[in-house]
């Protein structure tokens, strides 16, 4: 944030982006009104949002407005960030436009100053790339190594860690955690972050292999439901499945107890409330073209 | 038949209990009281230890979570952490006296960090960037990542550091960055240290000497 000082940026911009990056790095402030677990931003966007590896998301600046797979239309930086209040904070997004809004915006593009827009070379360190996976993952082997790589933070039952009511460690999976329409319930994903950023401090200090199976693991777990549930997990995991769910276990039964991942209609802290820009429909004038 | 099998049974508990690395002995923090008589002359009556420039400082005891304090005397035991001085004291306490001197300290009040006052501004704002926001550019996590909201400690695997000495802070990162400390799980505190110059060091130690221990630490 020194650069930030030492710009020539308006000063009431740079209130705002100070602002952007406040909420990014303690989304928590959000809770109960857009944040209904225990994640930050920057709880996956490690440092502050700009690490390469560790899904920087100043790409989103440069690369948006663009066609998404997930949501099959094209979105701006505000929709993509709407997005991730919708699943990853289990909650429903500020609305466009707004400060928070506009602050968190802000901050994506103060953290793009510089970069070419619609770049035409890829960008380096973006997303979660996943290791190379030796062999198919086994949620055996990847609840020994969970046990012994992450519990000292995130706990055996995966719910994290908070200090006299204060927020220290995210929980990985259960009502804490982000629902199962997040981009990281995607094993490929949740195997990128991990091995990329896992433990804390030792990017790529375990392999491949075991981030695979620590991601086969923590995603074999439950959740709260998506908001694009239809009732029905099976249709819904269908529905999804092309675009999303073909790569999370979502529906899926899982081998040792029997149990059907993502059947139940538990939304966690929000109960029912229902995120706003889910399923909005975009350019319905241009869909005959 | 059945002797042999209890004594394989126990032995079984006894490797358990010392692979999970948490004591389970109760401490009674009275007799802790008694048997820390050996421990004063360093750590001082308080349990506020000493900070000593040039030398060797004496980390404040007081306040500390139990299980981490004991957790350190049974590593000084068994050669896990390597202090000349401490091995010795280590040695004369058996496993019920740690946990008793353990809870003693425990319940004590925290009292003030020393070694942090004669920092000028800078260095505590470069501390206070590493303790709270850490230096991405040199993968340095914040410390507040592990040890908590003010670096008040997260159970009994992250010990509070706010309100610590910072001869002591800034002597056992120096010791994780040069390898002759290296009982932290899985080389968390190791990794980082070795990230971190001499002035990082210096920062943090400076700015976490100048930050109050909380209350509550004292009650757990």
């Amino acid at each position: 944030m020194e650069d930030l000082e030492a710009s020539d940026l308006h000063p009431e911009l740079k209130k705002v982006i100070r602002y952007g990056y406040d909420l990014f790095t303690n989304t928590q402030q959000l809770r109960g009104e857009y944040v209904f677990n225990d994640m930050n931003c920057s709880s996956c966007h490690l440092g502050e949002g700009r690490v390469p590896f560790s899904a920087p998301v100043w790409p989103a600046a440069v690369t948006l407005p663009d066609f998404r797979g997930k949501n099959q239309h094209v979105n701006n930086l505000e929709e993509r960030i709407a997005g991730c209040f919708a699943y990853s904070m289990n909650g429903t997004p500020p609305e466009y436009g707004s400060d928070e809004m506009l602050a968190l915006s802000a901050y994506h593009q103060w953290l793009a100053t510089g970069a070419p827009m619609y770049p035409d070379k890829s960008i380096y360190g973006r997303g979660f790339p996943a290791p190379e996976q030796p062999e198919t993952p086994s949620y055996a082997r990847g609840e020994a190594a969970y046990q012994e790589n992450c519990t000292i933070c995130h706990q055996e039952d995966g719910s994290g860690h908070y200090e006299n009511g204060e927020y220290v460690f995210p929980a990985p999976w259960g009502d804490g955690s982000n629902n199962w329409g997040a981009g990281i319930a995607r094993v490929e994903t949740m195997a990128g972050f991990i091995y990329q950023n896992m433990p804390l401090g030792q990017p790529r200090s375990l392999t491949g292999q075991q981030a695979w199976d620590i991601a086969y693991y923590i995603n074999s777990q439950e959740r709260p439901q998506g908001p694009r549930y239809t009732g029905d997990v099976a249709e819904t995991a269908e529905r999804f499945g092309p675009t999303f769910h073909n790569r999370s276990l979502y529906g899926q039964t899982r081998e040792h107890d029997g149990h059907v991942l993502g059947d139940h209609a538990n939304f966690g802290e929000k109960g029912d409330i229902q995120p706003w820009n889910v399923g909005m429909p975009r350019f319905e004038n241009l869909s005959e073209e | 038949m059945k002797t042999s099998m209890w004594g394989r049974l126990s032995l079984l508990m006894g490797a358990c209990l010392m692979a999970s690395g948490s004591i389970a002995q109760e401490g009674d923090a009275e007799r802790g009281e008694a048997a820390s008589a050996t421990c004063v002359a360093c750590h001082q009556a308080n349990g506020g230890g000493m900070n000593i420039s040039g030398g060797e400082s004496w980390p404040r005891l007081a306040g500390l979570n139990s299980n981490y304090i004991a957790k350190q005397l049974h590593d000084f035991k068994a050669g896990d952490r390597q202090n000349a001085t401490m091995v010795t004291f280590a040695n004369m306490l058996d496993d019920q006296q740690i946990a008793d001197v353990a809870a003693y300290y425990s319940q004590l009040p925290a009292t003030p960090g020393q070694g942090g006052d004669n920092a000028d501004e800078a260095l505590l704002a470069r501390g206070e960037q590493l303790a709270e926001r850490g230096d991405w550019n040199a993968y340095i996590v914040s410390c507040k990542s592990c040890h908590g909201p003010g670096g008040q400690g997260v159970g009994e695997t992250f010990p509070g550091i706010a309100g610590q000495h910072a001869g002591y802070i800034s002597a056992q990162l120096n010791a994780w960055k040069n390898d002759t400390r290296s009982n932290d799980p899985q080389n968390l505190m190791g990794a980082i240290a070795k990230r971190m110059s001499e002035e990082d060091i210096q920062a943090v130690s400076a700015w976490y000497a100048t930050q109050p221990a909380a209350e509550w630490e004292a009650t757990q």
